[in-house]
């Protein structure tokens, strides 16, 4: 793989990323996931929602001639929590992609959400949709599994069997939403549970992460 | 590309117009120390003595909950939408060093949202010696200790105490009661800090700190040519 789409995936990133973790703070906090099973059950549901949608969105975006993602990307993120969390990726992405990977594209694009970003940041950096979706699907479980690490104190090295056992379903879901771009349809998978973890988040009065 | 405002940006609210931020001129300080040391006091005094004079804002940092931001709205040193609250996933330092986009999007949002401001200061969350502003986030900073951490807080450095442009050492007036040396800590700072400029307070006792405040604003007009 591409060096450049590796540093794309790194979470050391300085993407905004560290702040968000995806729907697993509320998660916790309604006592859905307290340890690694259900740690590993919460990332296959987002896998397979959450995490395909943007895994599709980012290919397009990187397969580029289909205009009008972004509403698609709004059409498929009811909770405006959710919504403002990915454009506030997204916004954070697009401003350390033009530092690393200065292209007009990059210039070009204005305010999105995050796997849109992501998907012509890929292809910027050389990178094919498929590696788009690749990293978008990566990202949908690294980052809430980071999150539980620290919010649980779950052991680091348990959580990394499960995102290893996860392996094969991220690259399963990758190869989906990139088969599905390509036929032409975006995925559209919904998580009800999330879009209302978001939007209680968003209210709560104690939170650590934005999202 | 932290200091480069060239880019379009926009609010924290989802809205999708592109906007051009005025070439940013604002004076970024940041504040940072350990828990409880007085960095909202600070941050409170220096609002409360400077708003009068300097065109300012405020983002706080804050890995529990808002209340930073609360404090100071509650002892209104500020308008409302002069403070943006950033959450930084336990990871305070991670916000002002390693990934600072959550805080320059605070940071340009209140630029954006106020015009050329003169002074925006940036107010870590509570972390621990190590932390440090990066150069992308502050312009300048101030690292605030406490005495009742003990005098040899200074002796023991880490880049917020050997590097930070200006060392405030607050709570003197607990010094006797924790059996802290000043003198020591100041001695100890001195050396580690090779004649960068320390600051004895009491914020609790004297919360006018005409000596930070004056600080503060010769680093805004160093930063901001009459």
């Amino acid at each position: 793989m591409d060096a450049a789409l590796l540093l794309l995936a790194d979470s050391r990133l300085p993407a905004g990323g560290h702040a968000h973790s995806g729907g697993l703070e509320p998660a916790v906090t309604a006592g859905v996931v307290r340890d690694l099973p259900t740690l590993a059950d919460f990332l296959r549901g987002r896998l397979a929602t959450a995490g395909l949608v943007a895994a599709g969105l980012a290919a397009a975006a990187c397969a580029g001639g289909r205009p009008g993602l972004d509403a698609e990307a709004d059409a498929r993120t009811p909770s405006p929590a959710q919504r403002h969390a990915s454009l506030a990726q997204g916004r954070a992405l697009l401003r350390a992609a033009r530092a690393a990977w200065p292209h007009p594209a990059l210039e070009e694009l204005g305010p999105s959400h995050h796997p849109v970003v992501l998907g012509t940041v890929v292809r910027v950096a050389g990178g094919t949709p498929a590696q788009a979706a690749a990293i978008a699907a990566y990202g949908a479980v690294t980052g809430p599994a980071s999150a539980a690490v620290r919010l649980l104190g779950l052991d680091p090295l348990g959580v990394q069997r499960v995102l290893a056992d996860l392996a094969g379903r991220i690259d399963a879901t990758a190869a989906e939403a990139a088969e599905s771009v390509r036929a032409g349809v975006l995925p559209a998978a919904s998580a009800p549970a999330l879009d209302l973890f978001a939007e209680l988040h968003r209210q709560a009065d104690l939170r650590l992460f934005e999202s | 590309m932290g200091l480069d405002h060239s880019h379009d940006t926009v609010a924290a609210e989802p809205h999708r117009e592109l906007r051009e931020t005025k070439p940013h001129r604002a004076l970024r300080l940041g504040i940072g120390g350990p828990v409880g040391s007085g960095k909202t006091a600070l941050t409170a005094a220096l609002c409360r003595l400077l708003r009068d004079e300097l065109d300012l804002a405020v983002v706080t940092n804050d890995i529990y909950t808002t209340e930073d931001a609360d404090f100071l709205r509650r002892n209104a040193v500020l308008d409302d939408d002069r403070i943006e609250a950033v959450r930084t996933g336990c990871c305070p330092h991670t916000a002002i060093r390693d990934d600072i986009s959550a805080n320059l999007d605070a940071v340009e949002l209140l630029e954006e949202r106020h015009g050329p401001l003169d002074l925006v200061i940036v107010e870590s969350g509570g972390d621990n010696l190590t932390a440090t502003f990066s150069r992308g986030l502050a312009d300048r900073q101030i690292f605030v200790l406490d005495v009742s951490g003990g005098d040899k807080v200074p002796r023991k450095g880490g880049p917020g105490v050997t590097t930070a442009d200006l060392l405030v050492v607050n709570k003197i007036d607990l010094a006797p009661l924790v059996g802290a040396d000043l003198d020591v800590m100041a001695r100890d700072a001195e050396r580690v800090r090779g004649g960068l400029p320390i600051a004895f307070t009491s914020l609790r006792e004297s919360p006018d700190v005409p000596e930070v405040a004056d600080w503060v604003r010769s680093a805004v007009r160093e930063r901001t040519p009459a």
